[in-house]
Parts: structure tokens; sequence; C-alpha cells
């Protein structure tokens, strides 16, 4: 057990003192951080307007044009024309031409640009338009515009689940996404860790180091320090992209928040009292990308977080210690990586498999086909993560841990049956056939 | 006799397609330098990972110090193999200290034992290098003392000189001298004759999973004499129908150097009665055969023919 220890301490160590580990765990959070920050940041620097300039001969549509962050609407008197001739020499983004009898023949309506105009503009102003042109036509037929008004309803449903005899209010949408999020996370710590795993195993074989360590410590201790060590740099690096991800954030969303304010008092004037630049501010980040980030969180604030987050651990944990020994085997079967790769993907197909059904478990996670992909060892440690968002049954929960406990006690077993064959031989191509014959070999 | 370190009996290793060790006897005194040898794919090393634990016995045992193998003897045992190697990223204090912690030194301990063997071998300025940037040569010298560290009762040096320069080569055998005088039992697995002339005091030959040879060197040569005398003498020979010149050279003008076997009939003494009668004698010795001849002579081809796979 002792020297279990001290491979398992050698491992870890020679790991987190690489400065490529460093490197992945300090930029994951800044990119995740980025992520969000930068369409924050093109919030505020989106200060270049474009003008566009519009001939409206109807004379209906004064007020509804409104100046946004991205446009700024100028009204002209001059003839079509001429416009169109000035247009070439000005900075107007477009110019829009309105007919006189647009409400009669709405495709009269014209959009003139000296490159192609945006997507969203030409929408934007399309449905000004259509919304005008139905209202007035429907002023026509006699209906007050108030009546429409009055009459327009948005339907938003609530979804309930029900829990433990509560009713809490879910979101399916949030459930769906964190059961992504979970599931892709955990498939490529397994399948990247396993890779560590194999590839220090083939070091220490083509290194010839391992006859000299199996000397002094028994093959399965070795296998079994090198998989714990590995897990050990893997959670590592998991739990500090946590803490980094969640200080950098806060950090940034503090710099974002304070930034606001100021944009804030220098388009109020600045005599402006506080209690308006806070009402500002609320205004501003409920109209810019904050508001809907807002929504989310509040929503991530119902789910269980604690009863994920030491899931998600049970089940990397299990998943990893299920795989990394299979890993673990091939590479001691092997002399270089090349190799390996060829070899290891009989291991890899259920992973990508779990991850095949992990999109369809994520849309139906009560269905037959998640309850089994949840269960079964090779495919649950990714499909368990995929449905806990939405809440699993205990015994369900009970019965896929047991399973998996149970199926990784059987891999190491079977694996260190191969490795220790394995790490011995040499100057062999060696076949999945000839794998399954070194189980049985007697030490 | 005392008791000796390390016994063999009746060993017995099979693999899938082939048997390595066939009924494996050896019994290695305390204290001996012991030579196994034999050609490739004899089983040297199949009996040398049966020491070390490394595999198990299908049949037989193994008992060092009159006890059954087991797990505490692994620190009692230093192994060098012949396919070597150390982790390339390691710094090699930090490699050394972790080698000896898993032979069950201490962390303290093992410091000071191995500052200790940095400054006998005068390499204290490699400590903090790491191993990719040393030479063969130098790995090599770390290694060897990665094996003897931890003060084994028995160390199993499996082709110990390959990779050496002959300064390094000539330190390592001080060394194992050395060791051997406070005390210690060598195994030492070679093809290289020679070497086995100069450090052997016991060995066996191991040929197609059996040995086929074993005991002490004095007495292993006699068995092998076979009446076979080296003379040089000036002036013409003629001997009696008992003897038999093998070979004649002329070394100097008028001097010859000969190989005469006695024959069936024929005495040493006789023999010199006639040489001394018919030439002036320079020199007169039996002839004793080279580790060299006697492998071939028992495995029936050369020990560097037999070193290619």
């Amino acid at each position: 057990m002792n020297k279990i220890l001290l491979i398992l301490q050698r491992e870890y160590l020679t790991r987190v003192r690489k400065k490529s580990f460093w490197i992945t765990t300090l930029l994951t959070p800044i990119l995740i951080t980025a992520i969000y920050a930068i369409p924050a940041l093109l919030f505020f620097a989106g200060s270049d307007q474009k003008t566009v300039e519009i001939i409206d001969e109807s004379g209906l549509f004064q007020q509804r044009f409104k100046n946004g962050k991205d446009y700024q609407f100028a009204f002209k008197k001059t003839p079509l024309t001429k416009a169109k001739t000035d247009l070439k020499s000005s900075k107007v983004a477009a110019l829009v031409f309105i007919p006189r009898d647009i409400i009669d023949h709405p495709n009269g309506l014209q959009i003139f640009s000296e490159k192609n105009v945006s997507l969203s503009l030409e929408n934007d102003i399309e449905s000004i338009v259509q919304n005008e042109v139905r209202n007035q036509r429907l002023k026509r037929a006699g209906i007050d515009t108030q009546v429409i008004e009055d009459n327009r309803v948005n339907v938003n449903a609530e979804t309930y689940s029900l829990e433990e005899g509560e009713e809490k209010s879910s979101h399916a949408g949030v459930a769906m996404g964190l059961g992504y999020v979970v599931s892709i996370l955990l498939y490529f710590i397994v399948f990247i860790s396993g890779s560590q795993v194999m590839n220090g195993v083939i070091e220490e074989k083509s290194n010839r180091i391992v006859e000299v360590i199996v000397s002094s410590v028994r093959p399965s201790e070795l296998m079994l320090g090198k998989i714990l060590g590995v897990g050990l740099v893997g959670l590592t690096q998991f739990l500090l992209w946590i803490v980094l991800t969640v200080s950098i954030s806060s950090v940034t969303s503090t710099l974002l928040k304070s930034k606001l304010e100021a944009k804030a008092k220098t388009e109020l004037s600045s005599k402006a009292s506080q209690q308006q630049v806070e009402a500002a501010v609320k205004q501003m980040s409920e109209a810019g990308p904050g508001s809907k980030v807002m929504g989310l969180m509040d929503s991530m604030g119902t789910l269980p977080w604690v009863k994920i987050l030491s899931l998600f651990l049970f089940y990397y944990l299990g998943g990893y210690l299920f795989y990394s020994s299979l890993f673990a085997a091939v590479g001691s079967a092997v002399e270089s990586p090349q190799e390996g790769q060829q070899l290891i993907f009989p291991v890899t197909i259920p992973l990508i498999i779990s991850m095949m059904l992990m999109n369809f478990v994520v849309n139906e996670p009560d269905s037959k086909v998640a309850f089994w992909a949840s269960i079964i060892p090779f495919t649950s440690p990714i499909n368990m993560m995929a449905r806990v968002p939405f809440g699993v049954e205990w015994w369900e929960l009970g019965l896929s841990m047991v399973l998996l406990v149970v199926g990784f006690v059987f891999t190491t077993w079977l694996a260190s049956r191969i490795y220790r064959v394995g790490i011995l031989m040499y100057g062999k191509k060696v076949t999945l056939k000839e794998l399954s014959k070194w189980v049985f070999y007697k030490a | 006799m005392s008791q000796p370190l390390l016994e063999a009996r009746h060993v017995v290793k099979r693999y899938a397609n082939h048997t390595a060790l066939n009924d494996v006897s050896l019994s290695i005194p305390q204290g001996c330098i012991f030579g196994l040898l034999g050609p490739n794919g004899a089983g040297k090393t199949s009996l040398i990972r049966i020491i070390n634990q490394i595999t198990a016995p299908d049949e037989g045992e193994i008992l060092l110090h009159g006890e059954h193998l087991q797990p505490k003897h692994i620190a009692d045992i230093g192994y060098l193999p012949e396919e070597r190697g150390l982790y390339k990223k390691m710094k090699v204090g930090d490699q050394l200290i972790y080698l000896a912690r898993l032979k069950g030194l201490s962390q303290r301990e093992a410091t000071e034992r191995l500052k200790q063997w940095f400054i006998k071998f005068d390499i204290r300025d490699w400590w903090d290098k790491k191993v990719e940037d040393l030479s063969k040569g130098m790995a090599q010298k770390c290694q060897f003392i990665a094996t003897i560290v931890h003060d084994p009762k028995l160390i199993i040096l499996d082709e110990p000189f390959s990779g050496f320069d002959p300064i390094n080569a000539n330190l390592l055998k001080d060394e194992i001298l050395e060791l051997k005088a406070k005390g210690a039992t060598i195994i030492f697995s070679t093809h290289r004759m020679e070497s086995v002339e100069e450090l052997c005091d016991q060995i066996a030959l191991i040929n197609r999973s059996q040995v086929v040879l074993k005991g002490d060197k004095r007495a292993i040569k006699r068995q092998f004499m076979d009446q076979t005398y080296t003379l040089e003498y000036l002036g013409s020979l003629a001997l009696s129908e008992h003897y038999e010149l093998i070979s004649s050279t002329e070394v100097e003008p008028g001097v010859y150097r000969s190989q005469v076997r006695i024959l069936p009939g024929g005495h040493v003494n006789d023999l010199l009665t006639q040489l001394i009668a018919q030439v002036e004698l320079k020199q007169f010795s039996e002839h004793v055969p080279s580790f060299n001849d006697i492998f071939i002579q028992v495995v029936g081809e050369t020990p560097t023919q037999a070193l290619i796979p």
C-alpha cells in the first residue's frame, strides 16, 4: 500500500510540475470568462452608430423609427433620385424609400445601399413597416389600435416537476443544457486522462525502466499507483478550473458593472442623481446581453447543486477508473503511442457510443434507452450525468453506482492480468486475441 | 558447508509455447560471485525474474537464507537488468531517491546514502541534471548506484559491462569486488567469458532451459583439462605412441611451441623424461581451458554467436 502511495506521488508531482499543466489550468478559465465577457465588451464598444436615411412620402412613419444602439434614423425630404446620387458620396449606411401608397402596395418599400444591407437591418425595417401597414389597414377597417394592443397576449409556459411532494419550478432547457455540458466534460476528462495513463505506461515500457520497478513492486501496484496519480491530477485541474473560473469571472463582472455605471453616468448629464444612474444601469443591463444570463442564473439557482457536484465527482472517478485501467492494459501491450492508438480503438468505442446515446438521453431523460444507458457501467458515467439535472430516482442512482463500482473493480482486475504480461513483452506485434489470452496466463 | 544464500530447487517455468526453465536446481553460497552463463534464450532472464519475484515458477521453489521467497525479500535484492533505462524527464537525484524508496529506504536515508555514492563516483554535479542530458555511460553509472544503494545482500547484474567504456568498466569491476569483500553475494549473468574468468568464483551454465554445468570455477576447469600440455623447446622431438602432438609452431629460429596430449597408457612424468632426453626444454605447463573453450564445448557454439538472437 505504501508503495502505491509512493508511485502515486511520483506520477502526480511529475505531471503537476510540468509547464503544460499550468498553461491549460490557467488558460481554460480565462477562455470561459472570455466567452461571456467579450459580447459584453462589444456592447460597450458598439459606439460606431450608422445612419440610415429615410424618405417617407406617406408621412406615416415619423414616429415609428426609433434610434437604437446600432442605427440612427434621419428623415429627408429630397427626391429619391437626388438622394440616391448623394448616397454614394455620403457616409450613410442605407437609404429607405417609403412610397406614398405604401398601405395599398406594401411591396413598394425599397432599400438602397452602397454595400449589401445587413440582414438584421433589413428585417428591422421590414417589420416596422409591416406593423404600421397592418395597423393602418385595420384602422381603415374600423378596428381601434388600442383593441389590437390589448389583445396581444404572450404565452410563456412555466414548467413544474413534482419531486418529493413539493412543486419546484424547473426549466427543462437549463437541465438539458447542464446535462450536455456535464456529460461532455466527463467524456473529455475520461478520454484525456485515460490517454495520459496509456502514454505513461508506454513511456515506462519503452524506457525499459519498468523491469527495475517491477523488481521492487508488484505490477498491479505500479498500475494502480499510476492510475490514481493521473486521476488525482485530473481532479486537481478540475477543482482549480472551478475556483479560477469563479474568481476570474467575478472580478470581470465587477469590472464590467463599474464600466456600465460609468457609461450610464456619461450618457445622463454629469449632474444626475445616484438614483437616476441606478435606474439607467438597471435598464441597460436588462437590455444588454446580461439579461439572458440573469434569467439563466435564476433557474440554475433552483437546481440541486450539491447533489449534482457530488454525483459528478463520483461518476468522474468511477468512469475514469473503469476506463483508465483498460487504457493501461493496452499501453502495456505496445511499444509506441502510435501502436497504442490503433489498439485502443475497441476501448474507445463504448465511450463514443456513450456520447451518441447522450444526445438522445438529454432529450428523453425518462425513456427506456436513457434508463439502460445510465445503468450499464460502460455507458453509465456519461449518460447518468446527462440525466441527473432532470432528477433521477434514488434506486436507479444506487443501482447505477453499485454496478459502476463492480465494473471498475472488474476492469481493473482484468487490466492488471494483461498488464503484468504486457510490460515485459517486447518485439511482438500484439493483437486483441493475444491480449485476451494473457488474462489467463499464470503469474 | 554453511547455508547457501540462495537455493533454487527443481524450478520449472513454462510459457505458452515453450519451457523456459526445466527442473533447474542451483545453490549459491554466501559471499561469492556467481556466474550465470548461457546463450540467449537459454532461460537466464527467466530465472532472474523468478528470483526477483517478477514472475513465479510453475513448479519448484526458491529459498533465500533458507526462507521461501516472499515480498519482504525485495529489499534484500538489487537488480540491474540487461535492458535498462530511467525516466528521461526526471532529475537524476529525484529519480534515484524514488527507486531507493521503492526498495524500502526512507527519504532521508536514501538522500544521505546517494549523496555518499555521488561523492565516491565524483558525480556530484549530476544530481540536478535531467536523465536525458546524461550520456549512456553516465546513465549506466547512475543505474548501478540505484541497484546497490539499499545495501542488498544479493546483487543481480545482467550484462553489467555493456555500454561501459574500458575505464568505467574497470571502475565497475573494482566496485563489484569491493561489494563482495563487504559480504554481498553477486549473481553475474553474462556472455563475456573474459569477465567470468576474472570475477567469478562459481558458475552455472544454462543451455536449452537446463543447467548443464555448475560448480566451482577451478573445479570445472580441472574437469575440462584433457591431459594436454604446452611446451617450448629447442631441438627436434619424436614422441612415443602414448603421446599425440596436436600442434607445433616455430616461435623463434629453432624454438618450437607445441601442444601434446597424453593418450591412455602415457604419464606426465614419462613425457617429461622423454622430453628431457631429446630437447632443451624452455617451458612446460598443463593447458588450462578457457571458459570460452568450455562454453563452446558444452553448448556447441561460441558465446558471441549465441549472442545474436
